[in-house]
């Protein structure tokens, strides 16, 4: 057999199971050195990006994923287009806003899909209110963009108000 | 943190001691952490990512379980000594080239890492020179859990830690060992080995050198899959795997002297011979001959030489690591010709010869 990049015969064959389905890679040594040596954090936006895509043309119209694309965390504001694009998530409640979307790629990732290690020291009702400051603070930004520094100053106040809030108590 | 007092040691990850070090070189492992009240990093603005900074750093200075702790501003630093952080591996590449309010908590002895700002607003990293990875996890469980005392952590009842990228969420965790398999690239098995370690869904990955280029026969196992198993169960996932690999290295270096001998003494001695001669070498050239020459002191054909040394001059010769130990910064050209004259300067000391 062939190595799939040159003419040398092929005396590595590595399959590949990281990226969604099996798949199989008949290497000469050069290459597969080459291959097996790629960047220590391998890039994971464009696997992950292909898992989506993957799993969104099953059972969704175009139209339908357009529209999907356009869906915006009301947290942080991150586009459902630019999450699949850059593989990255906006805010912590990115995973409660985008869950349809996101359960099936944990599953494919993780082959699992509950949490069954450590516990969060904290109430999780703490969590809850830590995300109102993101969308707060994002919320002041834009009114100071935008020169309404009346919502500003109420917002400011608004903020103040959860950051001054007694911290959370343990379990 | 003066990094020029780091420049003269080898640091924690090459130190060579520990359990097994002739093949395990290093056991790292790694949390991955937010701050519940800040967007992810690909969302922060300037002024979070200051506020996430000041925050975590104020914190993190307190955990005396680290160790005696400096930071050092990593947006302040110059190039030069991010990747020299970079070849110490206490800073992942990322961090080095990314931009804005970023920083890293360093213990004295190099044991401890806390990056802010990463890919999450936290990366705890702890790394044990040889196979240790029991003892590490305890050391950063440890930290995390006072910090978690001190800061909201992003969390969810269900999914666990929250993470900028979904690959990491649940536990966050990354456990790596980094092992020296010269003798399987040779008698070429390793593919072998990376074809059973994928199947348990362990990455394999080489060292990076400059550029693009391998590091001399290391490679770094861990784990794949964050969610769903516990932590001890996923650091015992990767350290069940080691023995194994060390069990398979040895046996190929027992058929190497036993099939080979001759073959094996001539590779070997060979790569020796150049670095002790050579007027200009590349960092991967360097790499892959300090890598046979490690393998053949190990195996007692190369006897006046120490392993400590060898270990070493993989890090000196790192293209930052030269650069500051010279004290000016050069070109790749010049940094070969440097490279030549240190490994010579080193290596023909060591048995008394004159240097030149
Ligand atoms: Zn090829
Ligand atoms: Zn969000």
């Amino acid at each position: 057999m062939k190595c799939q990049q040159c003419n040398k015969t092929a005396t590595f064959h590595i399959t590949e199971l990281t990226k969604g389905k099996p798949q199989e890679l008949h290497l000469c040594e050069e290459h597969a050195r080459q291959y097996l040596t790629q960047e220590e954090e391998p890039a994971v936006a464009p696997s992950l990006a292909g898992v989506l895509a993957q799993q969104l043309a099953v059972g969704q119209t175009a139209e339908e994923l357009a529209k999907l694309d356009q869906r915006a965390c009301p947290v942080c504001g991150i586009t459902f287009y630019e999450f699949r694009n850059q593989g990255r998530l906006g805010c912590p409640y990115d995973y409660v806003c985008f869950q349809a979307e996101l359960d099936p790629l944990i599953v494919n990732i993780h082959g699992e899909t509950e949490h069954v290690g450590k516990k969060s020291a904290r109430f999780p009702e703490g969590t809850e209110k830590r995300t109102q400051l993101i969308r707060l603070r994002r919320e002041m930004k834009e009114a100071i963009d935008d020169e309404d520094y009346e919502l500003a100053s109420k917002l400011r106040d608004d903020i103040r108000k959860i950051e001054e809030s007694p911290p959370h108590k343990k379990k | 943190m003066d990094l020029n007092e780091l420049v003269s040691t080898s640091g924690e990850w090459l130190r060579g001691s520990g359990p097994e070090s002739d093949i395990v070189i290093s056991s790292r492992i790694r949390l991955a952490r937010n701050l519940a009240e800040f967007p992810f990093i690909s969302r922060a603005t300037q002024q979070d990512r200051t506020e996430i900074e000041n925050t975590l750093r104020d914190r993190v200075l307190e955990v005396q379980e680290s160790g005696e702790l400096e930071y050092v501003n990593v947006n302040d630093l110059k190039v030069i000594d991010r990747q020299f952080l970079v070849e110490r591996q206490l800073i992942s590449r990322e961090h080095a080239e990314s931009e804005g309010a970023r920083g890293v908590a360093i213990a004295r002895n190099e044991q401890v890492s806390l990056m802010i700002n990463e890919e999450d607003h936290l990366r705890i990293q702890v790394m044990h020179s040889g196979l240790d990875l029991q003892s590490a996890w305890e050391q950063i469980d440890q930290i995390d859990s006072l910090l978690a005392q001190k800061v909201n952590f992003a969390y969810h009842p269900k999914l666990g830690f929250l993470t900028a990228c979904p690959t990491n969420v649940g536990t966050g965790l990354r456990v790596s060992v980094m092992l020296h398999l010269p003798a399987l690239v040779i008698t070429r098995q390793i593919d072998k080995v990376f074809r059973s370690l994928q199947k348990i869904s362990l990455a394999v990955r080489g060292l990076y050198g400059e550029g693009s280029q391998a590091m001399g026969d290391f490679y770094q196992i861990s784990n794949q899959i964050t969610l769903g198993k516990k932590e001890n169960d996923l650091v015992k996932q990767v350290g069940d795997i080691v023995p194994k690999l060390i069990e398979y290295e040895r046996k190929a270096r027992d058929f190497l002297v036993r099939e080979s001998h001759e073959n094996l003494h001539d590779k070997v001695a060979r790569a020796y011979g150049i670095l002790r001669t050579a007027q200009t070498i590349s960092s991967e050239e360097t790499m892959h001959l300090l890598s046979s020459v490690r393998m053949g002191v190990n195996l007692g054909l190369i006897e006046d030489l120490q392993i400590p040394l060898l270990n070493e001059l993989f890090i000196h010769t790192q293209p930052a690591h030269l650069q500051k130990l010279r004290g000016v910064e050069l070109d790749t050209a010049d940094r070969n010709i440097e490279r030549a004259r240190y490994l010579r300067r080193h290596l023909n000391k060591s048995n008394g010869d004159e240097a030149n």
